[in-house]
């Protein structure tokens, strides 16, 4: 299979070898099957150990894989029935951010989430997920009609970081982001976030004040990236793996740091191992959470968001 | 108004310094990056003028030849904003962990806090100003380029919590080159809980002055700094998300010399007005007098 990572060859060759194997014994009749097996049990245990001992950076690398299921995909296997919305109605549309509203189990939602593309046309399309202020703006108007209709709101977050470019600027990036975390700190709706792959500091949390985190196994999601940590740090990106040590930016660190509620297992190896699974495992998880969240009164819910956020920081008082 | 606030020397209240005396540099520094004036003589980095500490305090650190703003340290900017005598600190003893934990960081707080005199990067409290009860935060650019961490970003949310139960007007001055890497996603998590205090400050009513100094980007930019009810900045202040840098490599472009300036966002519609500092105070005492007015027939 294409885009297998440098830590992954050593499956890719065992796995080879037995296939040259089995090829040899249909083809010479000579009975290798003994020789196979212990080969197939030698893969499995080697399969296990290195996806059990990922390195920050190899988590990285696994979260950016392409044929990882997109927000699209993950809408498209959540809701039986789904409509796409468009537009801020203010500048644009922004195709780095998708949404739209949609039927689980015969029940409203509305679904919001960065995009990136499928292939090099798409992405650039997308402008590889990241998001510029229109994008933010679709988010919540969005969010804000889900409120009004009172539907909850499931977001997912995959992106690089916000665009920083300078029409992002101009339109002002940093308020569309700003004025996102307050609203959605208010919603009156459930709300909840999943980070599926990249979670890049401000451009991930503008659609991620939620009452629920959950963070996908082999996601990231930081303050910083780590090629520009390391570039900050260090004067060098190439020390990204470095970095990703360095900032606890892998899902376990989620959890355990108290950001994220719950890390969300994934097929062995990655989503983009078995991209149904992941999405079936996805829409479990926000039907539960859902049903938890809308069992709460409104003013409940607000109050556990906001402390939840509240609580969040580790500090020193004399 | 502005000449009665130098006539005699200001009692200034607790400020809560480390016990090290703050390490006064003399000497002139670098011109290439934006210094707080220190000692008898500063060169204005716009115009080259020499000024006299005397003359430069007279006109509130902005260069009289030229209108440059010099940066201001947190326990001036109080001094130069609230009536005098009038400040009470909130929360002088929080400081910041090393909860990661990152390399050099817990000696880079040490740093900063001798060479400050401050504990964190904000100083926030109570005062008055013309008469006017305000909540007020002032970040300070020389702590870790007044970046928020987790001691920043609690000390913002509880100013914020503080102005809401006692209806206080909030102000804060914004100066930071965003969210403190060395705390990682805890730090960003701060953008979040501060926006959430003030979603309540919001809906409490209670008005919210942002008042952008140079700089102010990032991860500050991109929360409390952009959601005031009323934005000022003052001239020249950078205010915006990305680095100059960062972009440039994005789009493969120079980008304008004004770019991210006070006057670039007034011109995009960011901010309600940029303000000279000499203005700053008669500004938000307007402000406050139009909060505090009635007269009008109270429909509610």
């Amino acid at each position: 299979m294409a885009g297998e990572l440098e830590f992954e060859r050593p499956i890719v060759e065992l796995r080879a070898k037995i296939e040259e194997l089995r090829r040899f014994t249909s083809e010479s009749g000579v009975d290798l099957s003994d020789e196979i097996q212990k080969l197939e049990a030698r893969l499995e245990e080697l399969t296990e150990s290195i996806y059990a001992n990922l390195t920050p950076w190899q988590r990285v690398q696994l979260a950016r894989q392409p044929g990882r299921p997109t927000t699209l995909d993950y809408i498209r296997g959540i809701c039986e029935e789904f409509v796409e919305l468009h537009g801020d109605r203010n500048f644009r549309d922004d195709p780095a951010v998708v949404g739209g509203i949609g039927l689980v189990d015969g029940r409203p939602i509305t679904l919001i989430g960065t995009q990136k593309g499928k292939d090099t046309k798409d992405n650039i399309h997308r402008n590889f997920g990241m998001a510029h202020p229109e994008g933010y703006r679709k988010a919540l108007r969005l969010m804000k009609q889900a409120e009004k209709f009172g539907r909850p709101v499931a977001l997912f977050i995959d992106t690089a970081g916000a665009y920083p470019g300078a029409s992002g600027e101009e339109r002002g990036q940093s308020e569309a982001i700003a004025r996102n975390l307050m609203e959605m700190a208010g919603l009156r709706v459930p709300t909840v976030c999943f980070v599926t792959g990249e979670g890049g500091s401000g451009g991930a949390l503008g659609l991620g004040v939620t009452d629920r985190i959950y963070v996908l196994e082999y996601a990231w999601y930081s303050v910083i990236a780590p090629e520009s940590a390391a570039a900050i740090l260090w004067r060098d990106s190439a020390q990204a793996p470095r970095a990703a040590e360095t900032m606890r930016i892998t899902a376990p660190d989620l959890v355990a740091l108290g950001i994220a509620d719950e890390l969300i297992r994934e097929p062995r190896g990655g989503a983009q191992k078995d991209p149904a699974a992941m999405i079936r495992t996805v829409r479990g998880k926000l039907v539960s959470a859902l049903e938890e969240l809308s069992a709460l009164s409104v003013d409940e819910r607000l109050a556990r968001r906001y402390d939840k956020y509240r609580k969040m920081g580790v500090f020193v008082e004399a | 108004m502005l000449k009665d606030l130098f006539q005699k020397k200001r009692q200034y209240a607790t400020l809560g310094a480390p016990e090290t005396a703050p390490a006064r540099v003399s000497a002139a520094r670098s011109e290439k990056t934006d210094q707080i004036p220190q000692g008898l003589v500063n060169k204005c980095q716009t115009c080259g003028a020499l000024l006299i500490a005397k003359e430069l305090q007279k006109h509130l650190y902005t260069c009289p030849n030229c209108d440059y703003h010099f940066p201001l340290d947190a326990p001036t900017r109080i001094q130069v904003t609230l009536d005098e005598g009038a400040f009470f600190e909130y929360d002088a003893g929080l400081t910041s962990a090393d909860p990661l934990p990152f390399p050099g960081y817990a000696d880079k707080l040490r740093r900063a806090q001798q060479a400050s005199g401050l504990r964190e990067a904000v100083v926030t409290g109570e005062g008055t100003l013309d008469g006017h009860p305000v909540v007020i935060g002032v970040m300070d650019s020389r702590f870790i380029m007044g970046s928020m961490g987790s001691a920043v970003g609690e000390k913002i949310a509880r100013a914020m919590e503080r102005a809401a139960e006692k209806r206080y007007p909030l102000i804060l001055f914004t100066a930071s080159g965003g969210a403190r890497m060395q705390e990682g996603i805890l730090s960003l998590m701060q953008m979040a809980k501060t926006s959430a205090a003030l979603r309540r400050l919001s809906d409490a009513g209670v008005l919210f002055v942002s008042v952008i100094t140079h700089p102010t980007t990032g991860g500050v930019s991109a929360s409390f700094a952009s959601l005031g009810d009323i934005i000022l900045a003052e001239p020249g202040a950078l205010f915006g998300f990305a680095g100059r840098r960062v972009i440039e490599q994005t789009i493969r472009q120079k980008l304008p010399d004004d770019f991210q300036t006070a006057e670039f966002n007034l011109k995009h519609g960011m901010v309600d007005k940029v303000v000279h500092r000499k203005e700053l105070r008669p500004t938000l005492s307007l402000i406050l007098r139009v909060h505090s007015g009635r007269g009008w027939a109270d429909g509610r």
